[in-house]
């Protein structure tokens, strides 16, 4: 277990060092002066001169490389040029409306993505085992921006049942749950196919193990059969899938955001990729990295944790 | 008998073998009505692109201001947008986009990783890890971020596009094709070519790569939607495929602005693009069943 965990935190690190010299690359990996790319036509000489030096452009390019890995190792990831703010904070002014975001999104889909691959698993070739199958390949084909574009079709500008843009008052709880219903279930409903048909497959095939057999000739009641002894084996590639799908919803945030017009990390990447203000890219799409890295990074670590199978075959 | 002519005999036997079992997949593909269903919007998806400029009532560029935003007529089956243009014919050639981008693209992310999957499962042990090392590397970014990083570097394009769904193409592609020939490396038929003194190139290329192109292919079939996907996506943020380039990404970014007077436009731009990724996968998962049972999900 340790050899693994070792290893695969190894990759985690070498994956966001990749990450930090492909950022750090990009103002200076492409042809033109970095000062005028990160400033824009705009910057004035005492701009470009305080930038130069604020940013140690002037020392040789691997000290430069080096200035920013111990920067962003601590936390410190530059300074907005225009704002004169810390990039960090402005990432993590914006990060909560994102996380909120994707933990509801991935939430719903998760409660009712499970038990539909449960229950038609336990029951194949019902009813419900069809349209649970119907529902699934149908919430996949849709792509998540069309989902978000369509649901802000029929139910806001439509219906009229929903806000169309933004977040929300402040400090309005409930203002800020109705913002949220639209954008979660766009991001989440491609996930509830995902899930409803890997667990469905997953059950199926542990409920045919010989364990599951004996439990069932000692006479254990059918409920704690599926729930006690199969769906805790066959949930372990859910977690897996969780893990990316959190990681990949993170990022994926960025259309729900944009069509919704919510704050949020992926909005603040498209409207700084817009405005071309380099730093807060470079700060945002780190951070976003980081956190996607970790979190299958912990789901892995958690699936090897409970399946002892799973430890010995990557010995 | 002569020992010739049992020879022949066992020839023609083992065709009429291969010509059942061809057959035997065949019927098997036909009795399978997701994968029928999903062959016919394959094939409407290819006609549709490729003969567009025949299909297409109208020219996609045409501008038509009094009629802008209309909602379906005789006329413009679709609508139009908000230049009058007819949004039927502009759907077709969005086609074309979608499917130059994922020809190329998807082909040439086979080809690498077929060819970089084949050397990491031959080839020696050090070289192994570091393309598993490379592959895990680029399946762990988040492509969507990443992409829009590369955007705002070089400013949207097509190539750029293209360039970026390659890139995260290859590693499936490549796994898939390591795993296969890891598989195969060491049967008898590798090893006596090997003893014979055949050469790593030809090993690989003469009897590596029939054995582990077909499951690639399924692959591929798959591929397409997520290719297809991620263009419409980029478009659709206005940082892949520019207007007033018919894509149907960029159908849908228009479409978005002006949702509040006419649904139309993304109602239009959604369709072929769920038909599509519907026909892929329906396509994919077909393929998978009949010739991989191994892989078959439980059915």
């Amino acid at each position: 277990m340790w050899f693994y965990a070792l290893k695969r935190t190894g990759l985690a690190l070498v994956i966001v060092s990749v990450a930090i010299l492909l950022l750090f690359s990009l103002l200076h990996l492409i042809p033109g002066d970095p000062v005028s790319i990160a400033l824009g036509p705009r910057a004035t000489p005492e701009i470009i001169e305080r930038y130069e030096e604020k940013m140690h452009l002037n020392d040789p390019l691997v000290i430069q490389f080096f200035i920013f890995l111990s920067n962003a190792l601590t936390g410190d990831l530059g300074v907005d040029v225009f704002s004169e703010r810390s990039v960090a904070r402005i990432v993590g002014e914006q990060l909560p409306y994102t996380l909120v975001l994707a933990v509801v999104g991935l939430g719903w889909a998760v409660l009712l993505g499970i038990p539909l691959g449960c229950l038609s698993a336990v029951r194949p070739h019902s009813l419900l085992d069809r349209i649970t199958g119907v529902i699934s390949v149908g919430t996949i084909a849709v792509p998540s921006f069309l989902v978000s574009i369509w649901a802000l079709l029929i139910f806001a500008i439509h219906l009229n049942w929903m806000p169309v843009i933004g977040a929300g008052e402040p400090d309005d709880l409930l203002d800020q749950i109705h913002h949220l219903i639209l954008p979660a279930f766009a991001i989440g409903l491609g996930w509830v196919g995902y899930l409803a048909r890997l667990v469905r497959a997953s059950m199926l095939e542990v409920m045919g193990e010989n364990y599951i057999r004996a439990a069932r000739s000692f006479g254990l009641p059918q409920r704690m059969v599926i729930y006690r002894y199969a769906l805790k084996v066959a949930i372990l590639p859910t977690i897996t899938l969780i893990g990316i799908g959190f990681g990949h919803l993170l990022a994926g945030a960025v259309y729900a955001e944009i069509i919704f017009a919510r704050p949020g990390v992926g909005k603040l990447i498209y409207d700084m990729v817009m405005s071309r203000n380099f730093p807060v890219i470079q700060g945002a799409v780190l951070i976003t990295t980081a956190m996607y890295v970790f979190i299958t990074l912990i789901a892995d670590l958690i699936v090897a944790w409970i399946d002892p199978r799973v430890r010995e075959s990557l010995q | 008998m002569s020992e010739k002519a049992s020879n022949k005999d066992d020839k023609v036997v083992s065709a009429e073998r291969a010509y059942s079992k061809r057959r035997e997949a065949i019927q098997l593909f036909f009795s399978n009505t997701q994968g029928v269903v999903g062959l016919i919007l394959v094939i409407l998806f290819f006609a549709s692109a490729l003969f567009a400029p025949l299909i297409a009532p109208y020219d996609p560029y045409q501008m038509d201001i009094p009629q802008r935003l209309s909602g379906p007529t005789r006329a413009h089956i679709a609508g139009t947008d908000q230049l009058g243009r007819d949004t039927f014919s502009r759907v077709l050639y969005g086609g074309r986009v979608a499917l130059k981008i994922a020809a190329i693209g998807v082909s040439i992310a086979f080809s690498v990783g077929l060819l970089l999957g084949m050397i990491a499962g031959y080839g020696p042990r050090w070289l192994d890890n570091t393309l598993i090392l490379v592959f895990d590397t680029i399946r762990a970014f988040p492509t969507i971020v990443m992409a829009l990083a590369a955007v705002a570097l070089t400013g949207p394009s097509m190539e750029l596009v293209m360039i970026i769904v390659i890139v995260i193409a290859i590693p499936g592609f490549g796994r898939l094709a390591r795993t296969n020939t890891l598989a195969i490396k060491n049967h008898e038929f590798i090893t006596a070519e090997r003893s014979l003194g055949a050469p790593p190139v030809t090993i690989l290329l003469r009897h590596v790569m029939p054995n582990v192109i077909g499951p690639l292919l399924i692959l591929a079939a798959m591929d397409v939607p997520v290719v297809i996907t991620i263009e419409a996506g980029l478009s659709f943020l206005g940082l892949g495929v520019l207007p007033p380039t018919a894509s149907w990404g960029t159908i849908l970014n228009e479409g978005y602005l002006v949702i509040r007077d006419t649904p139309w436009p993304v109602i239009a731009g959604g369709i072929p693009l769920v038909l599509t990724t519907l026909g892929f996968t329906f396509l994919g998962e077909a393929l998978r069943d009949v010739f991989d049972p191994k892989l078959r999900k439980d059915k």
